[in-house]
């Protein structure tokens, strides 16, 4: 260690909380001035904290799964008459979608129709919720192999959840549909109004910019929409409810609070990023997209 | 708390050099670890943002209590860390904490004589100033207006945990006041 002069140690240490004060500013400007260096940054950190959280991973989940399990066991009574009366339900709706694939098949046979192309997915574990106060994105640990790229769509096993923001080598940042910079192009099933769904950072992300005069009715069904060609159509997303002040909200088929794995769907159309954006170089692939 | 006069003259060996710096390591590497525990998916309904944030509790007490365990470039470290987490604009949570750091500097030696619940009741309005700061922060860089709940849940969250906080610290101070 160097010796110093106790004077001009004292005046060193008085320096330093200025000195990263000051730096802090600086970081706020760099981060502003460059934003692919920060998204670097943290998608380094993230592939360094991913095997961390999959091993922080084992106990939890087995702690998660007891109490899952005590709550299945107190409710196990009204769970079962519940599904025994949705199964009935289903049945009928399978009966009807089976009539609806036979005539939707004919009816392609006679206009020559090509039908819609059975979307490619790769299934990725969600490791870590993050985002504080100000954002909603969850860590997923994907294979050093992986085919991830951003922009990406996510779901669950109920419906949609996300897109891919950030691409790192073992990690994949994925930035929820209610963080409050989320903008996803959707459609009402039934009447096919197009609308823009827009995160608040609340639970329920807000409907906005419908198309023509007909609002869309709350009860309806969303679905995604590929405005743009930047995404899959159809993907199930949730259900339209009238909030308080009379703003629509969509309550979502997923359950983001318990989200553990989820399916990355490749459509093979380029990514809803422009382009300067996307800043990792596309790797040397079999295949490329769109 | 014992006065530096009182400490035992710095060991000179190896070991003894590395069971040191393990020691005066001990408060930054634990609030690294509360930061990345507050990730860990719980399968809480909405945990999702709901969060308490352990760095400012841990920024607060250290400072407090034994400046020379949580230095400046320590607070600045765990701020660059908790941006790099939860993807928020760079330098905001370095620049929180060591504003926090530097008031809690000034009025530290009034403060650390004081009762638990002074200190305390003194954390919820430094945690509220300091988030609140944040708060305005985040708007002036995102130029748009941000919902303030989620802010007031945390700051609820942090305040009321902070006894439990508190709790593990001194478990850790005394620990290591008792082999140092």
């Amino acid at each position: 260690m160097i010796r110093l002069s106790v004077p001009l140690r004292q005046t060193i240490a008085r320096l330093v909380l200025p000195v990263l004060i000051a730096a802090s500013f600086g970081l706020m400007l760099l981060g502003k001035a460059d934003t692919v260096l920060a998204e670097r940054a943290r998608a380094a950190l993230a592939d360094l904290l991913v095997p961390l959280y999959g091993a922080a991973a084992q106990p939890v989940g087995t702690l998660r799964e007891a109490v899952a399990e005590i709550q299945r066991l107190i409710h196990l009574r009204s769970e079962n008459a519940r599904l025994r009366e949705e199964n009935a339900r289903l049945r009928r709706w399978r009966d009807v979608a089976l009539a609806l694939e036979a005539e939707n098949l004919a009816l392609r046979e006679v206009l020559h129709a090509p039908a819609a192309p059975t979307p490619e997915f790769t299934t990725a574990r969600v490791v870590a919720d993050l985002g504080g106060a100000y954002a909603r994105s969850a860590l997923l640990a994907v294979g050093p192999q992986h085919q991830v790229r951003k922009g990406q769509v996510a779901l669950d096993g109920a419906g949609l959840v996300g897109r891919i923001s950030e691409v790192g080598s073992r990690s994949a940042r994925l930035l929820l549909v209610t963080d409050i910079n989320s903008r996803i192009p959707v459609q009402v099933e039934r009447t096919r109004v197009r609308a823009i769904l827009a995160g608040t950072n609340g639970p329920r992300p807000r409907l906005q910019h419908w198309t023509g005069g007909d609002q869309p009715a709350p009860g309806e069904r969303i679905v995604t929409a590929s405005e743009g060609g930047a995404f899959p159509a159809g993907l199930p997303v949730g259900i339209v409810r009238e909030a308080k002040g009379g703003t629509l909200e969509v309550e979502l088929f997923a359950d983001l609070d318990r989200l553990e794995f989820v399916r990355l769907h490749e459509f093979g159309l380029n990514g809803i990023l422009p382009p300067e954006q996307v800043t990792r170089p596309a790797r040397p692939r079999g295949r490329t997209g769109g | 708390m014992a006065s530096p006069v009182a400490r035992p003259p710095r060991p000179r060996g190896f070991w003894q050099r590395l069971d040191q710096a393990a020691r005066d390591l001990a408060p930054s590497a634990l609030t690294v670890l509360l930061v990345l525990a507050t990730g860990i998916p719980l399968g809480l309904p909405a945990q999702n943002g709901l969060m308490p944030v352990p760095a400012i509790a841990a920024v607060y007490f250290w400072t407090l209590y034994r400046p020379g365990l949580m230095p400046p470039l320590s607070v600045f470290g765990v701020g660059v860390l908790t941006d790099l987490l939860t993807a928020a604009p760079l330098g905001i949570n370095p620049l929180l904490l060591l504003l926090l750091h530097a008031a809690v500097l000034t009025q530290r030696r009034v403060l650390a004589r004081q009762s638990f619940l002074l200190v305390w009741t003194v954390f919820a309005l430094l945690a509220a100033a300091t988030l609140g700061l944040g708060w305005l922060l985040r708007i002036a860089l995102a130029v748009r207006l941000l919902p303030a709940e989620p802010a007031l849940y945390e700051l609820a969250l942090t305040v009321a945990l902070y006894p439990a906080f508190s709790w593990l610290f001194v478990r850790i101070e005394r620990s290591l006041a008792a082999a140092g």
